[in-house]
Formats: structure tokens, C-alpha cells, sequence
């Protein structure tokens, strides 16, 4: 049996160890804000939180969340009002939105690290996010100014 | 601004919409659905019963069926915008609802950018009528003229008398009141506009932002199943045997089923092969790995996308089906003494890879079928799976999740076929969700396309004769798998191009398909785009002159083109609403020359200016892409402007997200996207094969400027992506001096030190 804890609730998992914490999340949690693309760690839509890093969930074996502490974007911030939730409304981020929860996900781990990020950080650390729509302009945008970096 | 989204999940039946008591405008024709059907016989997209869009409840609030597609366009804000706005609606108390597939609201299929352009004259109409109502039952209870009272905001207000009447107090007055006539309807003027050409934000903000927002992948229906799809590997191969001793072995299957292996026309069925049946979408792909599947791959298994291209090219070197002729261009080019210019363009096959693949949750019971799909047509759902199961369109209900991107793969609903029969099959709710690597090798990809161009230069280096001919496998070939020629493809960027050569010959080639093919965000005009902008920068090249002044003067004197008149085949009249006008292409010409400081930059450093122009889904586009070339090779786009004049634009903030958006996906058909095939098999898998932009790799800033126009509405997804790739090739020659003529660049570039 896996132990972790999901959003700040503990729970368990009985079941082949081998499966994703992707497909966990999704069809047993029905936590569908975390989004399959790829499966291979090639485009970022499955982003989640592993001890407060930023991880792939389609690569994360559930034998390998034991005893972790999962954030998913449900449990980001309860009422929607993570900083860069914000700033993504203030900019119009979204179009499709698919992507669009690994890509705040993603930023909201590299912000922790990097309160100020450059352009070229902001590269490094997005460029793992594919967005087929094309709101990458935006994307920087709402990070600087979640940030207080000027745009 | 607040809309709430009514999800399928919450809501059962569409009558559930409205409540007994609410007030919907009657139609001034009774039935309805026997007059969508009427329209529907002649061809009218548009000609819709108002009634059916929107209702406004006992307390006020207001009901808008959305009934076309979300999938990042912004249709299912723009169009209640419009009801809203003549409504005379507060927008805060306003729900906007999906609707199920049904044919009373005209097409629903959210495809070639048309939602607007289709339905802004029906949306106003049902605001319209609904205010005028509204308007007449207030004049009446304070006894004034009708002319004196007006809708505003939620209210009916007399000025004269500085009295107001909330809608809700007016619903009870309303119970026998019909829809006033066309011509007594009230519209407003646009100086009235409320939110009409305004900044707003999509609906589904909020929910996009929390992981709220229900995307086809995330519909689920109790005690449902999860399926994955062995299918054929090679189009029209067939199935000899499986062995699926293994695949029971996995935890998680509950068996294997097989489906009917389609044979061309491939049309939208379903593929057919063998189907895993577990669980869990994890025991479910587990259980496929395990499958051995023996198929006779048939006579496509000889297609190899290099051999192809290679005959392609060869096909673009002679004569084909002439579609359009101006003159005589054989007798310019065999006069000596012109300078005499060809060249030869290639684009390959594209997958369209949404982010969110393809997926489908479906019931089959009692003989009827419940969906719910992220598809992009869901009476095509309708039609397809009623086909395919062999029952009535009627028994089919399809509810329209959001969509996870579409960009023209989901409006072929073979998907939802599938999970139908699936289900069918095993007596249970199924969910189908499409894997990364069905969704790239499965597609209806994109016509790869070999292009060639010829012209001669005359007086200041301004061509005298122009040839140009294209070919690539049709769309047709979904009906007719021996359809070889281009049909509404080549109206796309082709036969339509605008300039004024007084010797012009349009042609096209054939080839046959060997895999499925299909439309994809922007269709045939990336390629006529890329095969003309780019040939008409290399004469503007071999003449020495200013691009931009060389582009102008070949379109020429404003005008509005007739080109049945200028040697089009089989033209059909001009549209008097929208006609091909010169003057508007030019316009947004000079206007993004200026934006971009076009007069003033100079190349240096590895880095320069290129431009293109195209009309596409009649809105008038013209692009400048700033490149760097990096001394590896490696291309950067530090700034891209981008002048567009699609007509009346609602919501400017989501056109210019569209144009943002088509910007990063023509940079990714420029440098990156190619769908090959060995054997008859599909070579890429996932992102790692099939490549599309990055944040790295994608244009750092684009500035879209929205030219003012009075014109009625035109399209906005689509029409961004055309000039893209030629703007950045131009731009590229100017900065290098080298000619790129196939696509992507990838590493054409590359030094050979990097």
C-alpha cells in the first residue's frame, strides 16, 4: 500500500505501484485539473507539485510518491487566488486553458526559487511547457507581474 | 463581469434550460425545427429562428445558449456578447449555456472561422427582438409611444418621465408576446454598443485558471470503462489475426473486443481494430502493449514520404489542370530578353496535435446513444455515430465539452464513433482517450504540397507573365480515396491571388493519398502563402526594389476583384458582403510597414525584416517578422507586427490572443512541425518526433494592430498563420542571403562548425 498526501489529505493507494501519479489523480481522485499530454514528460500539461517541486506526474510511479506531498492545481491555493492564478486573469492568458494549470504550476515552483525572474530564467524553466495555442507572450507577461518585475 | 458556465455535467436535458416561467421570444413562424431543416435544405447556415438562443427567466436572468465550440477562440464569450449587447443585458446576470448538438440552432460546426462572420446578424436579431419585446410591454403599461422608451441595462427607462421597469417585473406582461417583425425590430447603432467591440474576458476564465473547466478527457459517466484502440497501422490495412493472451494477464483488463476495420472512403468512420477494455486508462494502455496484432498492410504500405515528395515535385514540373488563365504566358516567356525567374517550394504533412487529444465518453442503451466529446461539430457526432451503430441522428445526443485545442481534427468525430461502439459492445459506459501517439500517427494530416512558380520580369522589374502551380493530395479524398485534385483547396491562396499581371496562369497537379487527410487551422493557404510570398520576394529580390513597394504594386490599383472577370474556371459571382478588396490588403500593407518601422530598419548582425501578405477567411492580414540568425544557425523571432483588418472585430482583446496564437503556430510550421511516413507507417510518435514551438522557439513579442473597419465581421482564428512562414523566410534571405524553399528550416541553416 502507497501512503501520500493529496492537497493536504492523507490517502491510499492499493494497485499496480508501476502506474503514473497522473492517471491516479485523474481516474481515482477525479482531480481533472492536472491534464495528460503527452506521457513522456514532453510537454508539461500533467504538472504537479512533489514536495513542493514542480514534477511530471506521467513520469512519477505511484511506487515513488510514498510518503510525498502532492499539490495539484486544485489545491494550489483553495479559492483560486494564487498570485499567479491573478495574474494570468489580469492578462488574458488562456485560450484553450488545457495547458494552461501545468504552465501556472510550473511557474508557481519556479517563483519560489526565483522571486525575480530574468527573461532567460523564465525560458529555462518554461520551456518544458508546450502550449499549442500560442500564449507564451502572455504566459511571460502574467509571470512578471506576479513577480513585481517590470514587463 | 461575472458569466457562469452551465456544465453538461450539471444539467440533463436541454429543456432544463429554461424554467415554465421564463420568457423566450416566440418565433413569428411556429415551428421551428421544420424552418432550420428548411434553411438547413437550401443551404443557409444562418437563417435561424431567434427564439433559440436565448431566454430570459422569471427573476431577470438571462439564459444565452452558446452553440458552437470552445476551443480557445473565445466563440462561446463572443457570441453571447452579441445577443447581450442588443438585449440590452447586464452582463453579470447573464449564463451562458452549451448547447447539445442539435440542428435548430443552424451549424454548430466550429470550423473555418466562421462563428462570428455566420451568426453576428442571428445573434442581434435574437437580442433585438427579445429587447423590442421587452420595450413594447413597458411603453404599453405606462401608455407612451414605443419610440420614446429604450432598453438599458436590464431596465426599460422613459427619460422623459424618468421612469425605469426592470426586465423581471416586465416577464408577466410577456406571456403571449411574439416576436416582433424583422422590420419592427429595434436594432441598436453602433455608437449604442455596449460590449460590442470591447475588451473582455473569456467566460471560462476563471475555471481555465483552477482546473475547473470539464475538457472531454475529463467527462466521466457512472460506472464507465476506459478503452484504447490497436488500430491499423497502414490506411486500408486489414486485420488477420490478434493474439490477446497477454493482454488478460494484466491487472486492470476486462477483456479485448474488435471493431470492423474500415475501408476507404474513409470519410469520418471509425477506424475499427482491436479494442483493450480495463479499468483504468493505465491497465488499459498496459493491457494494448501486450497485444500482438497481425495486419495485411495493403497497397499504402509502399508510401514513403521522401520517394513522395520526390514525385510531387516532379508532378509540379509539368503542365496540369489549368483553374485560372489571364492572357498568354508561354508567349511572354519565349520572348528573349526578359529576365526569366522560377522556383520550387515544398511544405510537408502536418499533424494538428492539439493539447488536449482527441477523447470521447459515450453510452449506448435502449437502443440511443448519450455523448459527451471535446468535438468541434457535434451534429457531425450526430450523423456519424447514427451511422455507424445503425440507428436515427435523433437517437444520438451529444453534449460539447470544452475543448483541449482543436484547430480542425475535431470536427471529423470518428473518435466518438469509436467510443460508441465500444460501448455497444461491452454494455457499459465507455471512455476513449485518445494517447499522444494515436492522436500523431492517426491523424487527418495536413497535405504535404510541392509548389512551382515561374514569371518574367519586365519594365522596373515588375513581371509581365506569372505561372504557378500546386499539388498535394485533397481533402477530397476523404469521399473519393482516387480523388487527386485540389477542389475548395484551391480557392484558398491560390486561384484567388490579387495581383495585377496582365499574363497569369493558375494550375494544379495530381496526387493520390495515402494516408487520411484533412483541414487544419488556416487549410491550403499555408502552403499557396509560403509558394507566393516567397516567389514574390525573390523577384523583388532579382529586381532590386523595396519589398513592401514591390508587394503594393503588384496587387496594384484598389479594386474590387471580380474574378470570374480576371480568367477564374467556374467562378461563382462576387459576394456582394464580402468581396475580395484590394484596397483593405494594401491598407493593412502600409499599416504594418509603419508599425514596424519597415522604411528605417536596416539588416546587421545576423538580423532583418521580412514581410508577407495574405487574405485568407475574408479578413486581409500582412505580417513583419523580425528574425535573428544566429552565427550556429539557429533562428530567434525577436518581434513579429501584424496588421490586420478583419472586419468589425467584437472583442479585440480575443482577436488579438488569435493572432498572438496563429503567430506561434506558423512559427512552428516554419521551423520545426513534419510528419513523415516509411512503409506506409507514420515516423513521428510524440513530441519528441513532431515538434512544435516552445517558449524558447517562439516569437518574443507580437504586436497585433487591428486596423478600424466598418466591414461586417470576417474571420480571426485562421487568418494569422499564412504569412507567417514566408514573413520569417523573407526575413531570413535578408539577413543571410539565403533562400529557403522547403519547410521546416529545422537545421537548414546550421553552420558546419556548430
Amino acid at each position: 500500500m502507497i501512503r501520500l498526501n493529496v492537497n493536504g489529505k492523507p490517502q491510499q493507494f492499493e494497485g499496480d505501484v508501476e502506474m503514473p501519479l497522473l492517471w491516479y489523480l485523474r481516474d481515482e481522485l477525479y482531480l481533472t485539473g492536472t491534464k495528460y499530454g503527452c506521457g513522456m514528460g514532453l510537454c508539461g500539461a500533467c504538472t504537479v507539485h512533489i514536495n513542493g517541486e514542480a514534477a511530471r506526474s506521467c513520469l512519477t510511479p505511484m511506487k515513488s510518491a510514498e510518503a510525498k506531498n502532492i499539490t495539484t492545481i486544485e489545491g494550489l491555493a483553495v479559492k483560486g487566488d494564487h498570485p499567479l492564478q491573478k495574474a494570468w486573469k489580469a492578462c488574458n492568458v488562456p485560450q484553450c486553458g488545457y495547458c494552461q494549470t501545468g504552465q501556472i504550476m510550473q511557474a508557481a515552483s519556479m517563483l519560489k526559487k526565483t522571486p525575480k525572474p530574468t527573461d532567460a530564467q523564465i525560458d529555462t524553466a518554461m520551456q518544458g511547457n508546450i502550449c499549442r495555442c500560442g500564449t507564451y507572450q502572455r504566459i511571460r507577461q502574467a509571470i512578471k507581474l506576479a513577480s513585481g518585475v517590470k514587463v | 463581469m461575472k458569466v457562469e458556465i452551465v456544465s453538461a455535467s450539471r444539467r440533463e436535458f436541454l429543456s432544463h434550460i429554461f424554467s415554465a416561467a421564463a420568457f423566450v421570444v416566440s418565433a413569428p413562424i411556429a415551428n421551428s425545427v421544420a424552418r432550420a431543416q428548411q434553411a438547413a435544405t437550401a443551404g443557409d447556415a444562418t437563417r435561424w429562428d431567434p427564439s433559440v438562443y436565448l431566454g430570459i427567466e422569471a427573476n431577470g436572468d438571462v439564459k444565452i445558449i452558446a452553440h458552437r465550440s470552445e476551443m480557445g477562440t473565445g466563440c462561446r464569450t463572443c457570441l453571447p456578447m452579441i445577443v447581450a449587447d442588443e438585449l440590452e443585458a447586464d452582463w453579470a446576470r447573464v449564463t451562458i449555456v452549451q448547447a447539445l448538438g442539435d440542428v435548430k440552432y443552424g451549424s454548430q460546426n466550429t470550423d473555418g472561422s466562421c462563428s462570428v462572420r455566420d451568426f453576428y446578424d442571428a445573434m442581434r436579431s435574437a437580442g433585438a427582438a427579445a429587447r423590442t419585446t421587452l420595450e413594447r410591454a413597458a411603453a404599453g403599461q405606462w401608455g407612451v409611444p414605443e419610440g420614446e422608451v429604450q432598453g438599458r441595462n436590464h431596465f426599460v427607462v422613459h427619460t422623459k418621465t424618468n421612469r425605469r421597469i426592470s426586465y423581471a417585473q416586465l416577464i408577466p406582461l410577456l406571456s403571449s408576446a411574439t416576436a416582433p417583425a424583422q422590420n419592427e425590430t429595434r436594432f441598436k447603432t453602433p455608437d449604442q454598443f455596449r460590449y460590442i467591440g470591447k475588451d473582455m474576458p473569456m467566460a471560462d476564465l476563471d475555471d481555465l485558471v483552477r482546473g475547473k473547466g470539464t475538457f472531454g478527457i475529463d467527462a466521466k459517466m457512472p460506472g464507465m470503462v476506459y478503452a484504447t484502440i490497436e488500430r491499423p497501422p497502414v490506411m486500408g490495412a486489414k486485420l488477420r489475426t490478434v493474439d490477446d493472451s497477454a493482454v488478460k494477464q494484466v491487472n486492470g483488463v476486462q477483456q479485448v473486443v474488435m471493431l470492423d476495420v474500415a475501408q476507404p472512403p474513409l470519410a469520418f468512420k471509425p477506424l475499427g481494430g482491436a479494442v483493450v477494455i480495463a479499468n483504468s486508462t493505465w491497465a488499459a494502455l498496459q493491457g494494448r502493449r501486450k497485444l500482438k496484432a497481425d495486419w495485411d498492410l495493403g497497397e499504402n504500405a509502399s508510401y514513403d514520404s521522401v520517394a513522395y515528395r520526390k514525385a510531387m515535385d516532379e508532378t509540379a514540373r509539368k503542365p496540369g489542370r489549368v483553374v485560372r488563365e489571364m492572357g498568354n504566358v508561354d508567349t511572354e516567356f519565349n520572348k528573349t530578353g526578359g529576365k526569366v525567374i522560377e522556383a520550387a517550394y515544398y511544405t510537408p504533412a502536418l499533424a494538428h496535435a492539439p493539447m488536449e487529444p482527441p477523447a470521447a465518453v459515450a453510452e449506448f442503451k435502449d437502443g440511443k446513444v448519450v455523448t459527451w466529446a471535446n468535438t468541434q461539430n457535434p451534429q457531425a457526432v450526430q450523423d456519424t455515430v447514427a451511422k455507424a451503430l445503425g440507428i436515427s441522428k435523433d437517437a444520438v445526443t451529444c453534449h460539447v465539452t470544452l475543448l483541449g485545442g482543436g484547430f480542425g481534427r475535431k470536427s471529423k468525430p470518428d473518435y466518438v464513433a469509436e467510443a460508441a461502439l465500444i460501448s455497444r459492445q461491452v454494455g457499459k459506459p465507455v471512455k476513449l482517450v485518445w494517447s499522444r501517439e494515436d492522436d500523431i500517427q492517426f491523424d487527418y494530416y495536413h497535405s504535404p504540397a510541392s509548389l512551382y512558380m515561374k514569371a518574367v520580369l519586365g519594365e522596373g522589374g515588375k513581371p509581365t507573365a506569372w505561372l504557378q502551380r500546386t499539388v498535394f493530395p485533397p481533402i477530397a479524398m476523404q469521399n473519393d480515396p482516387n480523388e487527386q485534385y485540389g477542389g475548395f483547396q484551391l480557392g484558398m491562396g491560390w486561384t484567388d491571388i490579387p495581383y495585377q499581371i496582365p499574363n497569369l496562369r493558375v494550375e494544379n497537379g495530381p496526387a493520390k493519398a495515402h494516408v487520411r487527410i484533412g483541414w487544419l487551422r488556416s487549410v491550403a493557404n499555408i502552403y499557396h502563402a509560403f509558394g507566393v510570398q516567397s516567389f514574390t520576394d525573390e523577384l523583388a529580390a532579382a529586381a532590386g526594389r523595396d519589398r513592401v513597394e514591390y508587394l503594393l504594386e503588384l496587387i496594384g490599383q484598389p479594386r474590387t476583384i471580380d474574378f470570374g472577370k480576371e480568367g477564374l474556371k467556374n467562378a461563382t459571382r462576387v459576394n456582394p458582403k464580402f468581396p475580395f478588396d484590394t484596397a483593405r490588403l494594401r491598407n493593412v500593407i502600409e499599416h504594418v510597414a509603419q508599425k514596424s518601422n519597415w522604411a528605417n530598419h536596416k539588416p546587421g548582425n545576423g538580423r532583418a525584416l521580412g514581410i508577407a501578405a495574405h487574405r485568407s477567411f475574408l479578413s486581409y492580414v500582412a505580417t513583419v517578422v523580425e528574425v535573428e540568425v544566429t552565427p550556429a544557425g539557429e533562428v530567434r523571432i525577436p518581434r513579429i507586427d501584424v496588421a490586420v483588418d478583419p472586419g468589425l472585430a467584437i472583442n479585440p482583446e480575443l482577436v488579438r490572443a488569435q493572432f498572438e496564437g496563429a503567430a506561434v503556430f506558423g512559427t512552428s510550421i516554419a521551423l520545426l512541425s513534419e510528419v513523415t511516413a516509411a512503409g506506409g507507417r507514420i515516423q513521428q510518435r510524440n513530441f519528441d518526433g513532431y515538434q512544435v514551438a516552445r517558449m524558447n522557439q517562439a516569437p518574443r513579442v507580437t504586436n497585433v494592430h487591428i486596423v478600424r473597419s466598418d466591414a461586417p465581421p470576417a474571420g480571426v482564428g485562421e487568418p494569422g498563420v499564412p504569412p507567417i512562414a514566408p514573413a520569417i523566410c523573407n526575413a531570413i534571405f535578408a539577413a543571410t542571403g539565403k533562400r529557403i524553399r522547403a519547410l521546416p528550416i529545422k537545421r537548414q541553416l546550421s553552420t558546419s562548425s556548430a
